[in-house]
């Protein structure tokens, strides 16, 4: 069904390396390849979740969208438009269409401004409306993520850490953005706080219709919040499927590991844990063939020496191991 | 059976700018003999004073602990000299922290450290410290110990630095270990690959385990009893199975509520309202009652004492009591 | 209202430690030097009493009198307005210079760091009172000419403190939060860099006041500073130095006035930083 709308954002082949020594005579370039390759596309008002542990590169992908880190190499596509390349001038256009909601809520916001003058930022920068109808959308949005209108001459500092993440999203919303890219946005919070962020996210996309690239390492928020879920190691995307399908039958050894890693909340259940040998290895010296090859329980000799391909097994489930 | 650990009514104070703040308001508990123990509950809510209260390593000034007894193994360790404290550290109540790479020295090699940590409570020569470092590094499953043992701290990933904590914190064979969040900082697959570890050196030495966390999850899994606490007050206590099948304080509920499952299709999180008060401005009588569904008059005025309930269950809350049904009635009435 | 609050507790904080109350008092007794020198002057810090020369401290000459005759206190009073204005008008553009160049360099980084930190370096290389003094023997006495030769010298310390504040403030999240809301460089430079850097170049500003005093002394003291005529500390020092065994207060309450400015200054300003640094707020 996917395939008849077109997609709002549509990343193809998305590379970020970062060059850690230029080399030389006697020593190899040595590059990091936080992201190595990774495509998808995001349909407006749906949330995609893309998943992974520290260092899979889940954050540059999602810093590149917004060019706040520059991609190696790659094209990025929103709505028609590419723009892998555009220019500051236009990028500023792009950047009412898309929203960034950071992870750390006590460092992403100023703490010289008021919450008045950080939601109302995106208004001043783009010269939207000023005066008594400034004053008055800040107070709509600062309501409309539960906070009260006298929030606004305060400082971030008189806040706690959910409060202050709801000034973060009411930022993001100023301008009526299509696509929020939400870099662990509860990941921060206490577990009562987080509750309250998800639904509040929920609901909003249900009342503005926007579209979420969440980004996060805990299974069970993008699983709650997402309806397609994209599995990252080591660079690159393993598994991408609806989020019921995914958590139901996963088909990469390693999204089955990470699920199964996960403690249920619940002593009466008792599992099988696959446990998964070693460490992530460095994305400086990523393993041949497969990237997973090395901790995967059903590793055959293929698997050392090519790269599995991305292949769809069938239903907008895609996969990439030599296992399907 | 005499508990292993009691603490009883623990009243830790901090002095801040704003006043005199009470992070512990009269805190009981305790932990029997090889027995694992979940303290749990959000940021501030004191899970972590209580365990740096226990080996005494609250930073003082500005914090004391004003009152309150923490028995071990019957003796008082609140009247404890500070030698003496040294040499329970360690060789009796052990402790491993959150995050692994501030809590090991940068400067030195895992092995150098873990040797001198031996050294503090047992005498060996060279030789027999080095090799029961090395058969300490083997217990906690970490590969090539002959050559991690002359590596660095920020060689080794996070997963092996917390296992070294682990065998730092184990190599006096502990009665006590205290786990302040030992897999917090980690990715879930190296999660659970330490709370794996954990579960199997517990069966192999048979310590006890006073666990901190705030994952419900990593509860389900390890504890055989929980106790939970709110605001610097313990709220509730239970063993886990029946905590999970009926948490009796609404906290409790609300917390379990919150917590979204793979397991489980849910719409909408349940959510508790609200914020965690400050300690500076403590709401008066139950500490929950601005944030509780339940709450009524009384809750407002008067502060519920933690009962038990039967079945080796305590909670600390107005409903279910004769009070809170008067006082029910009462505000019907009117 | 909240900042009013804020600053009340900052205050407390500053005035908790009694040395920085010292600082503050002897800031404020040369402000008041600076400010009421006519009025609490008892003479003509220039008219000489040739028959009073070299009088010890006595009634009528609280603090005794010079080589010329001239009254030493009248003297220290006026000379508080030489270093007192020359110390702020080289912090200020140090500051000017110093924080622009400090600023550019953390938040542009690459290139444009390297070049500009290598050139504080280059600075840096040179002792600043040499500097100062291959300066002033090419340009000649006189006040403007003190001031060229220590902002070009003083500079230094602004540019590496608002550079390194500026590399780490550049990589916390509020700075990409605006870029990615499409705030260009200026508003990044001046709303959300600039405000966070104010409580240490605060700091650096008041420290830094002691040094240029100490060089104009230092400075006139060689007879390279200041002209003669004009009464400040380090000409007095210069004027007297060959009396010191018999005139010992025409050398010590200048002196002495140097060093007190000098601790006022930098009691004030640890005072200051340990009141504003934001690692030790709650």
């Amino acid at each position: 069904m996917n395939g008849q709308r077109r997609p709002l954002l549509e990343v193809r082949n998305l590379e970020k390396h970062y060059v850690l020594n230029e080399g030389g005579l006697f020593r190899k370039k040595t590059v990091l390849r936080a992201v190595d390759g990774i495509s998808f596309s995001v349909f407006p008002g749906e949330t995609l979740g893309l998943v992974g542990e520290s260092g899979c590169g889940k954050t540059t992908a999602g810093k590149c969208i917004l060019r706040l880190i520059e991609p190696t190499a790659g094209s990025m596509e929103m709505e028609g438009e590419d723009i892998t390349r555009a220019s500051f001038a236009r990028m500023r256009e792009v950047r009412k269409k898309i929203q960034f909601i950071f992870q750390d809520p006590y460092s992403s916001l100023n703490p010289r401004m008021t919450v008045g003058q950080i939601v109302g930022e995106p208004f001043a920068i783009h010269g939207i409306c000023s005066g008594v109808e400034r004053r008055k959308r800040i107070e709509r949005l600062v309501d409309r993520v539960g906070l009260s209108a006298e929030s606004c001459g305060r400082y971030p500092h008189e806040f706690s850490g959910g409060q202050r993440q709801r000034i973060g999203i009411a930022r993001a919303l100023a301008l009526n953005p299509k696509l929020v890219v939400c870099d662990e946005p509860v990941s921060a919070l206490d577990v009562s706080i987080q509750s309250q962020v998800l639904n509040l996210m929920m609901e909003l996309q249900r009342e503005l219709g926007m579209a979420y690239l969440f980004i996060s390492h805990g299974l069970a928020a993008v699983k709650h919040i997402s309806k397609r879920v994209g599995v990252m190691y080591l660079g690159k995307i393993v598994e991408l499927a609806e989020t019921e399908a995914l958590f139901s039958s996963p088909l990469h050894p390693y999204t089955e590991a990470l699920l199964s890693a996960i403690p249920v909340p619940d002593p009466e259940i008792a599992r099988e844990r696959i446990i998964l040998e070693g460490d992530v290895p460095s994305p400086v010296h990523p393993p041949s063939g497969c990237r997973f090859h090395n901790r995967c329980r059903y590793a055959m000799p293929v698997c050392r020496e090519t790269e599995p391909e991305w292949k769809d097994a069938g239903g907008g489930h895609f996969v990439a191991c030599h296992l399907r | 059976m005499k508990p292993l650990l009691e603490i009883e009514n623990l009243v830790t104070t901090f002095d801040t700018e704003d006043g005199c703040v009470t992070a512990l308001d009269g805190v009981s508990l305790s932990v029997g003999q090889g027995e694992t123990v979940a303290l749990v509950g959000e940021s501030g809510c004191g899970k972590s004073v209580t365990s740096l209260s226990i080996l005494r390593l609250v930073p003082s000034p500005p914090g004391k602990v004003e009152a309150g007894r923490i028995l071990f193994e019957g003796e008082d360790l609140l009247a404890k000299s500070e030698p003496q404290m040294r040499e329970i550290r360690g060789r009796d109540i052990a402790m491993i922290f959150q995050e692994p790479m501030t809590s090991l020295n940068p400067v030195f090699t895992c092995g150098s450290q873990l040797i001198e940590a031996i050294g503090q409570h047992q005498r060996l020569t060279a030789a027999q410290a080095k090799e029961k470092v090395l058969e300490m590094l083997r217990l906690v499953g970490i590969p090539l110990p002959d050559q991690r043992f002359d590596e660095y701290p920020h060689q080794m990933s996070g997963g092996m630095r917390q296992r070294v904590m682990i065998g730092m914190a184990l190599c006096c064979a502990p009665k006590l270990l205290i786990a302040d969040e030992p897999t917090t900082a980690l990715d879930v697959t190296i999660q659970a690959q330490i709370l794996d570890l954990l579960i199997k050196l517990k069966k192999k030495m048979g310590m006890a385990i006073l666990l901190i966390t705030h994952d419900m999850g990593v509860v389900a899994e390890m504890a055989e009893r929980v106790v939970v606490m709110y605001a610097g007050k313990v709220i509730e206590e239970a063993p886990v199975r029946e905590l999970f099948r009926a948490p009796a304080h609404p906290y409790t509920r609300g917390l379990l509520d919150s917590i979204p499952r793979l397991d489980v299709r849910e719409d909408q999180l349940g959510t508790i309202p609200g914020n965690v008060p400050s300690l500076g401005s403590m709401p008066s009588g139950c500490r929950f009652h601005p944030r509780c569904p339940h709450a009524c008059g009384l809750c407002a005025e008067r502060v519920p004492e933690l009962r038990e309930t039967g079945g080796g269950r305590k909670v600390a809350c107005w409903l279910g009591t004769p009070g809170m049904a008067v006082a029910g009635e009462r505000s019907a009435s009117r | 209202m909240i900042i009013d609050d804020n600053t009340k507790r900052t205050m407390r904080r500053l005035f908790r430690n009694p040395l920085t109350l010292i600082g503050f008092i002897l800031i404020l007794a040369n402000l008041g030097m600076v400010l009421f020198a006519p009025l609490i002057a008892p003479y003509n810090p220039e008219e000489m009493h040739l028959p009073d020369r070299h009088t010890a401290p006595c009634a009528k000459y609280l603090l005794g009198t010079d080589f010329y005759g001239r009254d030493i206190l009248s003297r220290i009073i006026y000379g508080s307005r030489i270093s007192f204005t020359l110390g702020l008008s080289v912090v200020a553009g140090g500051l000017l210079f110093g924080t622009t160049l400090g600023l550019s360099a953390g938040y542009f980084g690459g290139r444009t760091d390297s070049f500009l930190m290598r050139l504080t370096d280059v600075f840096l290389a040179f002792p600043q009172l040499v500097f100062a003094m291959a300066i002033m023997s090419v340009r000649g006495q006189g006040f403007g000419n003190v001031v060229f030769a220590l902002t070009v010298t003083g500079w230094t310390a602004f540019a590496r403190l608002v550079r390194a504040e500026a590399l780490s403030l550049r990589g916390r999240e509020f700075v990409q939060a605006a870029q990615s809301l499409g705030a260009g460089t200026p508003r990044i430079l001046f709303r959300h860099l600039l405000p966070n850097l104010m409580a240490p170049i605060i700091v650096q500003a008041t420290m830094g006041m002691a040094t240029p005093i100490l060089t104009e002394a230092a400075l006139t003291f060689l007879g390279i500073g200041m002209p003669p005529n004009i009464p400040s500390w380090g000409g007095m020092l210069s004027v007297d130095r060959d009396f010191m065994e018999t005139a010992w207060w025409s050398i010590t309450f200048p002196g002495l006035a140097i060093a007190m400015t000098v601790l006022g200054f930098n009691l004030f300003g640890d005072g200051l930083r340990d009141a504003l640094d934001p690692k030790l707020k709650s």
